[in-house]
């Protein structure tokens, strides 16, 4: 029981953790606050339903296409609707508050969207859901696949943050962003491509979501939700942070709906949230 | 100038209230709908217009005033109900406003974002699995002139208390925390309480909104009364005709109420796309609101060449 | 007895020093620069005495009273105001609501026509007189600054904290800078400048602080402090651009 728990809780604490990984990406590097971040998650999930039951791609081929998918509309949604604001807002501190306003809007869009094409009934598929044994414990397949999927991407990107070149610039302009272009980095490049890349783990994070989980189209909120209070948890901008974080919010969470309910799953986030912000408003994980 | 508009309104209100004599049904149930968008918006703005902390709780307030008196409405007296409501609203503020309002301002709006469905989902899991009735009913016998009467008031109460706060010092601590909380600081003014009492007073209202509005549903339950788009409107409407004018809110629930309604009777499957463009179209448009963006215009043209001065 | 008492002040940041085990006193009316090479350590000493930054370790106290642990409201409400480094205006409101702003909520709580006329005499002293309804967004460099005098003289303070208040000054605008200051000085506030220009610390303060590494490394007169060999040593040091 308690070996149940503790392997369903690292595997949705993986995708979690993924889902905040993004999110950390686009607020840190790009400063863009993201309040429609799940709903890029849901159409990824929705994408990834559509193509498995309409073509009959199976879902862990799309999942090689998701994940360029969503760097390109990330891409595209920052040139087009970030940027401006960017520009505008220049040094006056203006862009936190317009990036929460355009992004809000941009929530009911997508929202708006995808209830008209998938309407508004929770979905799932079942794919290769046969159980496979784990320390003893019975885990259906696609849950294992997704928890890999979510190491393999996540520990990838860890690895490319800390160990690249490319990485160095993209933590520089997180922790001095006034500062970057001192030293020659292009920050609105690198703000790009951090917002791209945020959209790029939102997508793999939802597919992941989809293969093993029951959603709808109104769900996006919870999961930006969870997202957020993972990345705070971390600390803004630590990549490592958000990991630890949001496997732990996944065990919680799995506690909560085994021992309590599972309808207290929000409520224990937010009691989680309340702490960190009563207790250590930095993240468990940040400095000072 | 200044001394008109105080008497003005009066006569507007007076002219208001006499409206329902004169309207059908149907009329009379949009001109509560716009009544109540007024109060919601200003009430808003109340709080988030100046200081710039966007709250997107809305309807976490709204519906719980809503669900007060679903609860209560067979046990209590109404006006009984609708202070309860009040208090709830207000202790609420206080919880949220405690653990976020010392801290930057993300803070303060992510605790708001998700503050709706949380309380809808707590409310949810008590109905089901301690009183076992998910959804309630209300009878009172309240008609819907009763609802547009007292929703009127409030809508007046709130408008006039922002005109008062923002002669007040309240108000001009307000204005200084959105401009910058160092300054504020340091130069005397405690923020955790300014921005406290000034939320506090603007979820009392929209709980007492949530509460007057309640019987207009006669069946209550938290998928109804928690629904995200009434805090979407609110924020939409405040910023459309300006958060931080006495009448901006105000000037913008209006018009937008009537386009919603239109939408969502001709449209009921796309309006949330519409309201989401226009919405963006409004952030990057508008940003000021209307009220703002008339009187640069009016600047640029009485004092063109004031430019080198 | 001395007015402002820093004992043993101490700020750091993770493993940096900024402040180290700083010690010193101020008499009332006094005005004393605080001199050292950038990095020293001097801003986030204003920043403790005014309290936007809390200390890690030592007291600091005003006319007997602790200032240690209270929140910059409060402190300011004690008798503290200050400039900051980059200047800092309200730019969405006029001037006049700018420098009212620390006489309403600060330690004498004017309001209506008093907060005003207070607020009118600091822009006449700051030299505003006349523009009390402009925004202050719309403002030149050398207003801006003259409107954060005028806002912390509004605060009728008792310690006067200037961080570079004539930095970025030309001239003749230096003069007028220097004037002011001698003006203020002569009423009785006390008063600490953070400053770079030599020739106004000369001018101003006869009693010169000198920061460098977190450390006080001088703490005599002006001139004495300037030909001290630690204090040309440090300057030179980092780079002699003073």
């Amino acid at each position: 029981m308690a070996l149940t728990t503790l392997i369903l809780g690292l595997v949705l604490g993986g995708t979690y953790a993924l889902l905040a990984l993004g999110l950390t990406l686009q607020y840190g590097i790009a400063r863009i606050m993201n309040l429609a971040y799940g709903e890029f998650t849901l159409v990824a999930a929705f994408c990834l339903v559509a193509l498995f039951q309409g073509a009959g791609i199976p879902p862990l081929w799309a999942m090689i296409a998701v994940a360029p998918a969503g760097y390109a509309v990330g891409w595209a949604l920052y040139a087009v609707m970030m940027r401006p604001l960017v520009t505008r807002a220049g040094n006056s501190g203006r862009l936190e508050v317009d990036s929460i306003l355009a992004t809000f809007g941009l929530l009911f869009l997508i929202q708006g969207v995808l209830l008209v094409v998938f309407g508004a009934n929770f979905t799932s598929i079942s794919y290769l859901d046969q159980g496979v044994r784990v320390l003893g414990v019975s885990v259906a397949a696609n849950k294992l696949i997704a928890f890999g999927i979510c190491a393999v991407v996540g520990g990838g990107l860890v690895l490319a943050l800390h160990f690249t070149r490319w990485g160095l610039t993209l933590r520089a302009v997180a922790q001095t962003p006034g500062s970057a272009p001192l030293v020659g980095i292009d920050v609105n490049r690198m703000a790009r491509q951090g917002f791209a890349l945020g959209t790029a783990l939102a997508a793999v994070g939802g597919a992941s979501v989809a293969m093993h989980q029951t959603f709808s189209a109104t769900g996006g909120v919870v999961f930006t939700m969870k997202a957020l209070v993972i990345v705070i948890m971390g600390g803004v901008g630590n990549i490592g942070g958000a990991l630890v974080a949001g496997l732990a919010l996944g065990l919680v969470e799995t506690f909560v709906a085994t021992a309590i309910d599972p309808g207290l799953t929000l409520a224990a986030t937010f009691a989680i949230f309340l702490g960190v912000l009563l207790w250590r408003p930095q993240g468990l994980f940040g400095r000072g | 100038m200044l001394k008109v508009v105080p008497f003005l309104a009066l006569i507007a209100l007076i002219v208001l209230a006499a409206v329902p004599f004169a309207v059908s049904d149907y009329g009379l149930g949009l001109l509560i709908g716009a009544v109540t968008y007024v109060t919601l918006a200003s009430a808003w703005a109340l709080f988030s217009g100046h200081t710039r902390y966007i709250s997107l709780a809305t309807v976490a307030f709204y519906g719980t005033g809503a669900y007060t008196v679903a609860v209560l409405n067979e046990v209590l007296p109404y006006w009984a109900v609708l202070a309860v409501a009040a208090l709830i609203g207000g202790a609420m503020a206080l919880v949220v406003g405690l653990a976020t309002l010392r801290l930057a301002g993300v803070y303060f709006v992510i605790f708001t974002f998700g503050l709706a469905e949380l309380v809808r989902q707590l409310i949810t899991w008590y109905e089901v699995n301690v009183t076992g009735t998910l959804g309630r009913y209300i009878f009172l016998d309240i008609t819907a002139r009763g609802i547009y009467w007292q929703m009127l008031g409030l809508a007046a109460v709130t408008i006039a208390l922002t005109a008062y706060i923002q002669r007040s010092r309240l108000g001009l601590a307000l204005k200084v925390i959105g401009d910058d909380e160092v300054v504020a600081a340091h130069s005397g003014i405690h923020l955790a309480r300014t921005k406290l009492v000034a939320f506090a007073a603007s979820a009392v209202i929209l709980t007492l909104a949530g509460a007057i509005a309640s019987p207009r549903w006669v069946y209550v339950e938290p998928a109804i009364v928690f629904n995200p788009t009434v805090s979407f409107l609110t924020v939409i409407m405040a910023l459309l005709g300006g958060a931080n004018r006495l009448w901006g809110p105000a000037l913008g629930a209006v018009p937008l109420f009537l386009i919603f309604e239109f939408l969502s009777a001709h449209f009921p499957d796309t309006y949330s796309i519409f309201l989401g463009l226009l919405f963006i179209g409004v952030v990057f448009a508008l940003p000021d609101g209307v009220l703002a963006g008339l009187d640069k215009l009016k600047a640029k043209r009485t004092q063109p060449k004031e430019r080198t001065a | 007895m001395s007015f402002l008492v820093v004992d043993n002040a101490v700020k750091t940041f993770g493993g940096l020093r900024a402040v180290d085990g700083v010690s010193f006193a101020l008499q009332q009316g006094e005005i004393v620069g605080l001199l050292g090479p950038n990095g020293a350590g001097k801003t986030t000493l204003i920043n403790l005495i005014s309290g936007a930054l809390p200390a890690t370790e030592g007291q600091i106290s005003l006319d007997g009273v602790r200032l240690t642990g209270l929140r910059p409201d409060r402190i300011a409400r004690a008798g503290v105001a200050r400039t900051f480094q980059l200047v800092r205006v309200l730019p969405s409101l006029t001037l006049t609501e700018n420098v009212m702003i620390p006489a309403v909520f600060g330690a004498k709580s004017h309001w209506g026509p008093e907060a005003r006329a207070v607020a009118m005499g600091a822009l006449d002293r700051v030299g505003l007189a006349g523009r009390h309804d402009a925004t202050a967004g719309a403002l030149t460099y050398i207003d801006q600054k003259r409107l954060e005098l005028a806002r912390a003289l509004a605060a009728e303070p008792s310690l006067l904290l200037l961080d570079e208040w004539l930095a970025g000054l030309n001239p003749s605008e230096l003069l007028e800078g220097i004037a002011l200051i001698r003006e203020l000085a002569q009423s009785g506030v006390t008063i600490l400048m953070v400053e770079h220009i030599m020739e106004a610390v000369r001018a101003l303060c006869p009693r010169a602080l000198v920061m460098n590494s977190g450390r006080l490394i001088a703490d005599e007169a002006t001139g004495a402090a300037l030909a001290d060999p630690h204090v040309i040593a440090a300057y030179l040091g980092e780079g002699a651009d003073a």
